[in-house]
């Protein structure tokens, strides 16, 4: 994984847009949060292998990144995103770390499951 | 002596901490251990630092890291149970009694460990102990085999009592040290010692006790 360089990452949404897709979104504190600080709350959600297809997706912000897709009847947004896997040209790979290098969030579209 | 223990834990690493003296400890006294870990752990959220992987290589790498905490801890036998991190406690209950069933039909273990249910803070674990206890309770009372269990959870002392088993793994620290150095995608072994060294009194003594509760079932 890499820093995230905006260019790529639209390159990519462009080439993906109007296919069916599986999309592997996340967003987590940890399971753990709460037991190791008490004024934390653990929360954490995950759709690995939905089916989805959006009309047009873009990338926004200077780092951490947002990403919004839009769909025919709704949308995909995920905010916070830090890093790309570089290597990866037919598939995205995106995901935000803290400053711990911990996971907090992350957005995968593929044509194969994942 | 134990024989054969059979370990129940949902992740890689969940061994580490907790077991993984107890478990060198047994198999220098010639046990015998089977390692069934239900999951890769491939929701976890760290990754090493620098990043060592992303969420496609992440499962590789943990297995890779359970084999080596495996070897260095003397385990002869790990059985990947190919379940998904997270979603244990929405497994189908049937399945998976059937499965730890069909695991202590064939390993024949005089102990069990795994977590202690209600008390292991990750609801992996407290679905993987429910699971092993469901499936034990269900066996007639002679053949059960003793389950000894791992319990966490802040004021878990105050609820189930002092721990009846602790197990002096002194003698085996290097194992233990090795099994948490394995897993180095999810500890910083280096940040957890701070200005100490495996070897400071300090951390030898932090390290040298693990505690279980043997669970009971009437």
């Amino acid at each position: 994984m890499q820093l995230i360089n905006p260019r790529m990452v639209q390159e990519l949404l462009d080439k993906l847009q109007e296919q069916d897709l599986y999309i592997h979104l996340e967003m987590t504190t940890g399971a753990y949060a709460s037991h190791e600080d008490e004024s934390k709350f653990t929360a954490s959600t995950f759709i690995k292998n939905g089916m989805v297809r959006y009309m047009h997706g873009s990338i926004a912000g200077f780092g951490p990144y947002r990403v919004g897709l839009k769909m025919e009847q709704g949308w995909i947004y995920a905010q916070g995103l830090t890093h790309i896997e570089e290597t990866e040209t037919e598939r995205l790979i995106m995901a935000g770390h803290d400053s711990e290098g911990k996971l907090v969030v992350a957005l995968q579209l593929s044509k194969e499951p994942f | 002596m134990e024989n054969h223990i059979l370990m129940v834990f949902p992740h890689p690493d969940d061994e580490s901490f907790g077991a993984s003296g107890t478990l060198a400890k047994r198999i220098h006294e010639g046990a015998k251990v089977t390692y069934a870990c239900l999951t890769l752990g491939e929701m976890a959220r760290n990754m090493g630092k620098p990043l060592m992987a992303n969420r496609i290589t992440l499962p590789e790498l943990r297995r890779r890291e359970l084999a080596e905490s495996a070897r260095s801890i003397g385990i002869q036998d790990v059985r990947l149970m190919g379940l998904h991190d997270k979603t244990i406690e929405f497994e189908d209950q049937n399945m998976l009694d059937d499965m730890l069933r069909d695991l202590i039909d064939e390993v024949k273990p005089s102990l069990i460990i795994t977590f202690y249910p209600g008390y292991s803070v990750h609801p992996d674990h407290d679905a993987t102990g429910a699971a092993v206890i469901r499936t034990v309770s269900a066996m007639p009372k002679e053949q059960r085999p003793v389950v000894n269990c791992v319990a966490f959870s802040k004021g878990c002392e105050k609820i189930l009592g002092k721990p009846d088993v602790l197990v002096d793994v002194r003698d085996f620290l290097p194992n233990k040290y090795g099994s948490i150095r394995a897993h180095s995608s999810q500890f910083r072994w280096k940040d957890m010692l701070g200005s100490y060294s495996e070897n400071d009194e300090q951390i030898k003594s932090r390290f040298s006790t693990e505690r279980f509760w043997t669970y009971h079932f009437e």
